[in-house]
């Protein structure tokens, strides 16, 4: 741990993982080359499951990299960066995800892994719309739950308003008109 | 367990967990329904997001099956269902590395992007820029403009963000953009303005004056964005540090300021960057560590430990700044957050006093098990750092030390314990029985080669020096049989017995016994390496083992493979002659300082060796150099003739041969409007130094440097007198030339440049060589060319400073670390190695008195009578 000036830079997040009970991966998104191929990438899942579920601690350093984590019921949630990186907006970018999750499948409890399967498109589009290419985009979980707009689950035409439908239609005739 | 697979196949078996057991043939087989139309967009994005979900999972997408699978997506834009386009635009980013042709989409993004449904507009320039290539840019450059500067944060934060990583490969392209990002740069939202930054900063950061102007412009302003202070300081940090400038600059102020600011983030990264600036006085680093102090009890986990953390660098260099935050770090001891505690532990471990020491390696030991090696590392580290601190506490650390090395670990981890307790041995001789039986344990069950010929090199190194030699004679032998080639023979286990045999008369039948049995070893190099330690000892010659066994071979392995080659090409009559091999200009047996980890030396030497094998090459190539023989030695740091700011920079390397030198000066010409020809550096010596001739540089233009050399022969008359100074004067011709076009005139005029004098020292002369074992290689050399001499240091006033004066003077080898004065004594005995040039070992014994000043009785022994008097005569 020598002292180091940090090379100025945006690139904060090198990895986004949300992990099963078992330690098995739903979801991985590595935005750099630290772990470049899938075995190297499953392993290291797999060490930091083991090191981080039977704790509730919140941050570890693993492999050289610092590592802020997450539990609900029977998902983990894991941001990784660099040794080197600002711990706490690591935080703030796992704090966006878990709350826009959480906003996103409506749970009045916590998000637990049946819903986030069930939505799991959702969950691409928001961490889309977090992290871009291991920069942070946004951490203001209102912001991206309204910009991932994700239409309504099963709602019924007939429960959409009148203007809605009214909306979307011009739309519709717009893009006719633009084609 | 069961529980949840039951819950899982119901989930399944109803339909609603469509993620178990997909088949990437079927999954791409359903992507046909884009086709269809009318497009069902649930159902398609339903198909999407099956497709990255394999693509997340690990599933490799051929080329041919990803392309087709993207051409059938192309079709989904004519719908225009929010989520599915959404889920396109995340489809196109995970195939553009993998499908061939994904531009085709280029105008369906650009009309998305310049549209006017906003929640497509930010996702579609991220797309967008994804699929691009440096020639496609300048197409979408107007619109890229236009979206920095959109009014809509997404939309801008997308295009700054995506102008960022294209910046890798279109630096110029995105260098157009500075003033659109210069104009977001002052937006409102905070996340808008941290990617202006972020993007000018990256645009501008070799301009080192721009830079400059951007922080003082931002930081007088004051910033919206949390990110973008934290960005701002660590600029603000790194101009600090490359301007080297002095703390009262308003950079300074700058991240001293933001220790006030009202977000957690950036205090806590304004006093990272503090602690880390180096040269930090106490007084500076204050305020930094008292907010640290107030964040080690926030309730937040992270908090914690990023202050701790901190805390814990502060207190490897200044452990008195983190001394008040003491009680605080008391507190984490006991955190539930093991690496938490584990800080605060080897912090106060750093900071506390001696008597808490027990208490606290007490504490840490309970939860050992359950930190990760990181941290099991950070301890042992702290755990070296007390054993210097604290000698008489060496008995529990140790114990702490080798109660961890018994436990399961990685490489680092025990490299790590193995190194400290070496370091203790080697600091201490009371510990060196427990320590090295300790060691003897570990080996016997060790799975890492590395450690396992260190600690056999040691025990062979160290061993028969203690009072019963023959316990770890079975230590050895075990290796020698269980293990695998590299550690049995290597510098491993073989070498560790012979060098029993070699200085141990009453065990040396055993040793041969066992030595006998090596020889019917399967591998072969263990066999060779039995074979000739065999033979050696058995001649039963002090002289022979010293050379042969004790002490290794001192000369470059790289050069002897050179000149091993050089004499099958050539074959002579003459035996082939280990002297004319260069010698390894550093000592290839370790010479650890203190703590510094193996591989952290180990990395100069290569570089040290490789030079002078690149200064022989070059001196090889100049036919005036021809004759001279293999290069001896090469002064290991150019020295500076000229002051650094001056017309001319010249810096000089001495290069020794048997009977000449050669100077190199390396010269660099800083006027733009001066060509320089003919370029020599003419030579004056004080003493019988002959210059034989003059080698120019022919051309030195501008900022191109140049190197002339001159040769010299050494003194015939009186050989001793080596050391000598020449004044010296560059000549040259001057033509002036366009510093614009380059263009020089063709009439020139001879000018002179006077520089500063050079020294040669006794130094220059003689190599540095390692003796393991000192009085073995003193006796081999014998006493037919000693001398002895008395001499008064009236000047130093401490046994350490007369030391390091001796060996600084003569540029020998300290062995056997008596280089390192003890406390407290008033006499010393400093030995010292090196080889003179032409190949005599020489060995220096130097006693030292300190009375009120140091007096010092110098005995030297050479194989040659020259070398003993070169010493006497400049130690006088």
């Amino acid at each position: 741990m020598e002292a180091l000036i940090l090379e100025p830079s945006l690139y904060t997040v090198k990895a986004i993982l949300i992990l099963d009970n078992d330690g098995d991966r739903l979801f991985a998104k590595y935005y750099d080359d630290t772990y470049p191929s899938v075995k190297e990438q499953k392993a290291f899942e797999k060490n930091i499951f083991n090191k981080t579920h039977r704790t509730d601690s919140e941050i570890a350093l693993l492999e050289g990299l610092t590592v802020v984590y997450k539990s609900s019921i029977d998902l983990y949630f894991y941001v990784i960066g660099s040794s080197y990186e600002n711990e706490l907006m690591l935080m703030a970018v796992l704090n966006c995800l878990f709350d826009s999750l959480s906003q996103m499948l409506r749970t009045q409890e916590k998000c637990r892994e049946a819903t986030l399967l069930e939505n799991m498109e959702g969950l691409f589009l928001a961490v889309d719309e977090i992290v871009d290419g291991g920069v942070i985009l946004e951490s203001d979980p209102q912001q991206v739950v309204h910009r991932v707009a994700l239409r309504g689950e099963d709602v019924p035409l007939t429960e959409q308003t009148v203007s809605q439908v009214l909306q979307s239609a011009k739309e519709q005739i717009k893009w006719s008109l633009l084609r | 367990m069961l529980k949840k697979f039951d819950k899982k196949d119901e989930e399944s078996g109803g339909g609603s967990n469509p993620f178990q057991h997909l088949e990437k043939s079927a999954v791409l087989q359903e992507a046909r329904v884009f086709n269809e139309t009318p497009i069902n967009p649930r159902k398609c994005a339903h198909i999407l997001t099956k497709i990255l979900y394999l693509i997340n999972q690990g599933e490799h997408l051929g080329t041919t099956e990803a392309t087709e699978a993207f051409f059938a997506m192309t079709k989904l834009f004519q719908s225009n269902d929010p989520t599915l386009r959404r889920m396109c635009y995340l489809t196109i980013k995970e195939m553009s590395s993998i499908a061939e042709d994904v531009i085709i989409v280029t105008s369906s993004l650009t009309k998305d992007m310049t549209g006017k449904e906003d929640n497509y507009r930010g996702p579609a320039v991220r797309a967008l820029c994804q699929i691009t290539d440096s020639t496609m840019l300048q197409a979408i450059e107007r619109y890229m403009k236009q979206a920095i500067v959109d009014k809509v944060p997404s939309v801008s934060s997308s295009a700054l963000v995506s102008s960022l990583h294209l910046l890798k490969c279109s630096f110029d392209v995105v260098k157009r953009w500075v003033n659109e990002a210069q104009e977001a740069a002052s937006s409102d939202n905070i996340m808008v303005q941290y990617h202006a930054l972020g993007l000018l900063y990256h645009v501008r950061k070799n301009d080192r004056l721009a830079v400059s102007k951007m922080i003082s412009k931002f930081t007088r302003h004051g910033l919206k964005s949390p990110f973008a202070y934290c960005m701002m300081i660590r600029v603000a940090s790194k101009q600090l540090e490359e301007e080297d400038s002095s703390r009262d600059s308003p950079l300074f102020d700058f991240i001293e300021s933001c220790l006030r600011n009202k977000h957690e983030m950036v205090v806590y990264e304004a006093a990272s960057a503090i602690v880390n600036l180096p040269g930090c006085s106490a007084k500076e680093l204050a305020p930094a560590v008292s907010v640290l102090q107030l964040f080690c009890s926030s309730p937040k986990a992270a908090l914690r430990y990023a202050a701790v953390r901190t805390l814990n660098k502060v207190a490897m260099k200044h452990p008195s700044a983190v001394t008040a935050c003491n009680l605080d770090l008391e507190n984490l001891v006991t955190d539930s957050n093991r690496s938490i505690a584990t800080l605060a532990i080897t912090t106060l471990l750093k900071t506390g006093s001696e008597s808490s020491i027990d208490r606290l390696m007490k504490q840490i030991s309970s939860f050992m098990s359950e930190i990760s090696d990181e941290f099991k590392v950070v301890v042992v580290q702290a755990i070296s750092a007390l054993c210097q601190k604290y000698p008489r506490k060496h008995a529990v650390l140790m114990n702490f030390l080798f109660s961890m090395l018994r436990e399961e670990g990685g490489f680092e981890y025990k490299r790590a314990i193995v190194d400290c307790i070496i370091s203790i041995i080697e600091e201490n001789s009371e510990s060196k029985e427990t320590g090295l039986s300790h060691l003897c344990e570990f080996i016997e069950d060790c799975e890492f080669t590395v450690l396992a010929t260190r600690i056999l090199h040691l025990l062979g190194q160290e061993g028969p020096k203690t009072n019963n030699p023959s316990k770890y004679i079975r230590f050895i032998y075990n290796r020698v049989v269980l293990e695998h080639e590299e550690v049995r023979a290597d510098t491993g286990a073989v070498s560790a017995l012979a060098k029993f045999g070699a200085q141990n008369e009453e065990m040396l039948p055993s040793i041969l016994v066992l030595l006998k049995r090596c020889v019917m070893d399967d591998d072969n190099e263990v066999r060779d390496r039995a074979t000739f330690y065999l033979n050696v000892l058995e001649q039963k010659q002090k002289a022979l083992n010293a050379s042969y066994i004790l002490n290794g071979l001192t000369v470059s392995i790289p050069g002897l493979e050179r000149a091993l080659q050089q004499y099958t090409l050539e074959p002579s009559e003459k035996p082939f002659d280990l002297k004319s091999v260069p010698l390894a200009t550093a000592p290839m047996a370790e010479q650890r300082t203190e703590n510094t980890p193996i591989t952290a030396v180990k990395q100069p030497e290569k570089v040290a060796a490789t030079r002078q094998e690149i200064f022989q090459e070059q001196l090889a190539a100049v036919p005036e150099f021809q004759g001279l023989g293999p290069l001896f030695k090469s002064s290991p740091e150019p020295v500076a003739l000229t002051e650094s700011e001056t017309e001319y920079v010249i810096h000089c390397t001495k290069h020794t041969f048997t009977h000449h030198m050669v100077f190199q000066f390396d010269c660099t010409n800083t006027l733009n409007d001066q060509t320089l020809e003919n370029v020599t550096v003419q030579m004056e010596p004080t003493e019988g130094y002959e210059v034989l001739c003059y080698v120019p540089a022919w051309t030195l233009p501008y900022n191109q440097p140049g190197t002339c050399y001159t040769l010299v022969a050494l003194p015939k008359e009186d050989p001793t007198a080596v050391a000598c100074t020449f004044s010296c004067m560059m000549k040259f011709t001057v033509k002036d030339c366009d510093p614009t076009t380059g263009e020089t005139d063709d009439e020139g005029y001879e000018d002179e440049y006077v520089l500063e004098d050079l020294e040669v020292t006794v130094a220059d002369h003689i190599q540095k060589v390692m003796k393991l074992n000192f009085e073995a290689a003193w006796d081999e050399v014998g006493d037919e060319f000693e001398k002895e001499e008395t001499f008064t240091l009236s000047t130093t006033k401490t046994l350490e400073e007369a030391v390091g004066n001796i060996v600084k003077f003569l540029g020998m080898h300290p062995c056997e670390r008596s280089d390192k004065v003890p406390d407290n004594k008033n006499t010393h005995t400093l030995l010292l190695a090196g080889v003179f040039r032409g190949g005599h070992d020489i060995l220096v014994r130097s006693r030292l008195l300190l009375l009120d000043t140091v007096t010092m009785q110098v005995t030297a022994r050479s194989s040659e009578e020259l070398p003993v008097d070169i010493i006497l005569a400049s130690v006088g």
